[in-house]
């Protein structure tokens, strides 16, 4: 591999703002407002956090800084806010704990933001340098526990080092593949002083060499692959995303009609409006895409890692494909699929290069036969389902998407609501759909939904979440009411842990062990915080309480009680052949399960 | 780690890495081969001739394919300067034993005479005891063991493998620059 590459020369940071003219004077300074300035410096204008002892004299020192600080009500959600600010903005967020416990409740949100490549920084308080290894009150050693969770991590025990150890932080999320930054700041290193001046010079790392680009004859293989493809498909993920790269897509498209699989974090980086989109792949993506690759010659997969939720049974994945990987992370390359041309580097500047050369390929009849086998097997389409007084979540959905005009920020918790968002919502504009791809943490949407409004306060934003998610950091509701933002919360409330249950009911002999689940009364739930609650029990009432939510100034909680035994479908059971799917059952043949396949209506 | 899109059959493969000599970087390493679920066969960390820089050889039982995320795993490292696979490169390899073995009067040359064979060392002697020096490859190590071992092993110790390639060309750090040695040389292959 590394003779397939080179390396640019030390890649420079770009600073969010250059700090105009020369450097000021240096002059005596607390860590604990080094700690802002170099944060205001960098560009960050407000960050997620909690207060604790060993961050104290930061925040004591936090109000002479023209940064706005968002009191979580658990750590995790903090992290959590971070981390949808940064998928909505692009930009780095930034969440700050105490040490001990307020560090480790920033584990789970820290490894949501590695899993799913999210630019974060993280802040931790520390026990003062001299009591490090004494097992001190409330000390963890924080880096150890998220080692493995962190693209890197840094312990600062003098004021010196905390402007360098920031900027670096800053620099290493956010460039090349992007990942969580953990920066641990003892308490001795926050109160005691030194001679500071932000320096805006380019971050020096010896060792961290992001930038990779391909070779020629690497980039020309893969130009011949393409022109005499027959059966070509791309592959839209979370990649292109990251790197802006839409419009590039659209351009190899329009050039190629090569049509699109997104996978659920690519969702909105190709319009699912073009008429070359497909949809989502993988264990719900819809049967034709999934066939599609199964039939594929040619898979050109953009920034996106070939999960085990997107390829199935990896021994019979598209096995008369050949592959190429335009890929910015090496470690990625061959790790569950071989490859035949992987492409290594930022997939903006790949497909820049690709594109003046690439040509055309022969592929009319390949064309006909996915827009024959979309017509044949379309899942779709509930939405002229008659109101026959019952609620199903993916009415809500898509009526959700219908009255938003599929322009709001979209945040959604883990489970089966968020499958059928992915399904429903169609998403024609980037950074628009935030959910928890990796690592699957329920809990994440309404913390995120909260960052992703920071980072667009223009925006419309209704975050998504079951019965079962939102309870779990339900206690930012206070948070919402407490900052006065305007977030819209729909509860997908089907009294059960939903796609546990549908697991259990496919796979455990319908044995629901722990899955029924008791709710509080989300609307007095809402009342209580202060915020406007609403409730939706038929088709008709959606319509209604999304006009209430979307006139109402404050935020807004709407408890959809929908059908309590409703599955997603198409499914492909963990393991099995991308082909071999669980198909929704027919309307001729399920008294019980309503949503069927029409085929007929998809247009 | 799938393995039907191996590349060829797993043997046992030589690394060398320059990292920066800083606290916690080995911690980060392992902490690697761990989560990836790499069994290290041996490891080794040491200083090298140019300050703030420390040279790690260490061998891994990996296919072909695996043994290229292994390089690209431990390069996304910040703190990894350099990375290189030396298995098929013509080089040198080598680890040392002290062994301390029972030797009386009676028994002492003929320990000397096996010592002598093996081109290893006597480096200390008591009344009873010779401590040996070997170096060499595994195989060379194990042979002097089983040589020693009628006599009685008292305790033995061994370094890591540590390995270089033959010829000219030098992987050193060349840190102000922040290149790296191993992927400069590609460069220039190319």
């Amino acid at each position: 591999m590394e003779a397939s590459k080179k390396i640019i020369a030390h890649a420079q940071p770009e600073l969010e703002k250059p700090a105009p003219g020369a450097v000021p004077e240096p002059r005596l300074m607390p860590g604990s407002e080094i700690l802002w300035d170099a944060l205001v410096n960098l560009g960050v204008d407000v960050v997620f956090g909690y207060p604790g002892g060993a961050i104290m004299p930061a925040y004591d020192s936090m109000i002479k800084f023209p940064i706005h600080h968002v009191l979580v009500r658990h750590e995790q959600g903090a992290a959590h806010m971070a981390d949808g600010y940064a998928r909505v903005s692009g930009r780095v967020g930034v969440c700050v704990a105490t040490s001990g416990p307020g560090a480790t409740n920033l584990v789970t949100g820290i490894a949501n933001a590695m899993m799913d490549s999210i630019p974060m920084v993280a802040i931790t308080g520390q026990v003062p340098s001299a009591l490090i290894g004494s097992d001190a009150f409330q000390e963890t050693d924080i880096t150890g526990v998220a080692l493995p969770i962190t693209k890197h991590s840094f312990v600062v025990t003098r004021p010196e080092d905390i402007c360098s150890a920031l900027k670096e932080a800053f620099y290493i999320a956010s460039s090349g593949r992007p990942g969580p930054v953990l920066v641990d700041i003892t308490k001795d290193a926050q109160q005691k002083s030194c001679l500071y001046a932000f320096d805006p010079s380019p971050v020096r790392l010896p060792g961290y060499r992001p930038e990779t680009e391909p070779l020629e004859r690497e980039l020309a293989e893969a130009l011949d692959l393409i022109s005499r493809a027959e059966r070509p498909i791309l592959f839209s993920g979370h990649g292109v995303v990251q790197a802006n790269a839409t419009e590039l897509m659209l351009e190899l498209v329009d050039k190629t009609h090569i049509p699109v699989a997104a996978t659920l974090l690519g969702l909105g980086g190709f319009p699912a409006s073009h008429p070359s989109a497909l949809g989502m792949m993988g264990m719900h993506g819809e049967a034709w895409v999934n066939t599609a690759i199964q039939e594929s010659d040619l898979i050109i997969a953009v920034g996106m890692r070939f999960d085990d939720r997107v390829t199935g049974n990896l021994k019979t994945y598209a096995k008369n494909a050949k592959k190429i990987h335009i890929e910015l992370d090496p470690a990625e390359v061959n790790k569950n699929v071989h490859v035949d041309v992987p492409l290594i580097g930022d997939c903006r500047a790949i497909l820049k290069r690709l594109l003046p050369h690439v040509q055309k390929p022969e592929i009319e009849p390949w064309l006909k036969h996915i827009d024959q086998m979309r017509g044949e097997s379309a899942v779709i389409d509930i939405k002229e389902l008659p109101d026959e007084g019952k609620l199903y979540a993916a009415h809500v959905i898509h009526d959700l998407w219908r009255m938003t005009e599929g322009k709001a920020i979209v945040v959604t918790d883990v489970g089966q609501h968020q499958m059928w968002e992915a399904q429903y919502y169609k998403h024609d504009y980037p950074r628009r759909l935030v959910t928890s791809g990796g690592l699957g943490t329920m809990g994440f949407a309404l913390p995120a939904g909260i960052g992703a409004k920071f980072a667009d306060k223009s925006a419309e934003v209704w975050v998504i979440a079951g019965d079962g998610g939102i309870q779990m950091t339900a206690a930012e509701l206070t948070t919402i009411a407490q900052e006065e933002i305007k977030v819209n919360i729909a509860i997908i409330n089907n009294g059960f842990l939903g796609m546990v249950r549908q697991w259990q009911q496919f796979f455990y002999g319908g044995r629901y062990v722990a899955t029924p689940m008791k709710s509080p009364d989300f609307v007095k739930l809402a009342d209580a915080h202060g915020l406007l609650g609403l409730r939706a029990t038929n088709r008709t009432e959606v319509r209604q309480m999304v006009e209430r939510a979307r006139s109402h100034p404050g935020a807004v909680v709407i408890d959809f009680r929908v059908e309590q035994e409703d599955s997603v479908y198409p499914m492909v059971p963990t393991g099995a052949d991308l082909g071999d799917m669980i198909r929704r059952p027919k309307r001729e043949t399920s008294e019980h399960n309503p949503i069927y396949e029409t085929g007929s209506d998809e247009s | 780690m799938s393995s039907s899109t191996a590349q060829s059959e797993a043997k046992l493969r030589t690394f060398v890495a320059y990292v920066e000599d800083k606290p916690g970087v080995l911690n980060r390493i392992s902490s690697l081969f761990r989560r990836r679920n790499y069994n290290i066969v041996s490891l080794n960390v040491g200083r090298t001739h140019e300050d703030g820089v420390s040279r790690m050889t260490f061998q891994i039982e990996a296919d072909s394919d695996m043994a290229l995320r292994i390089e690209a795993n431990l390069y996304k490292l910040v703190n990894v300067l350099s990375i290189a696979d030396l298995t098929e490169l013509p080089r040198v390899v080598r680890d040392l034993a002290l062994i301390k073995v029972k030797a009386t009067p009676p028994d002492r040359a003929e320990v000397l005479q096996l010592v002598e064979i093996f081109r290893a060392r006597a480096v200390d002697v008591s009344p009873t005891t010779l401590t040996v020096e070997v170096t060499g490859d595994q195989a060379k190590i194990q042979g002097m063991v089983d040589s020693l071992r009628p006599f009685g092993i008292v305790e033995m110790v061994q370094t890591g493998t540590v390995a270089m390639s033959r010829g000219p060309e030098g992987r050193a750090a060349r840190v102000a620059h922040g290149a790296s040695p191993g992927f400069a040389a590609d460069e220039a292959a190319e």
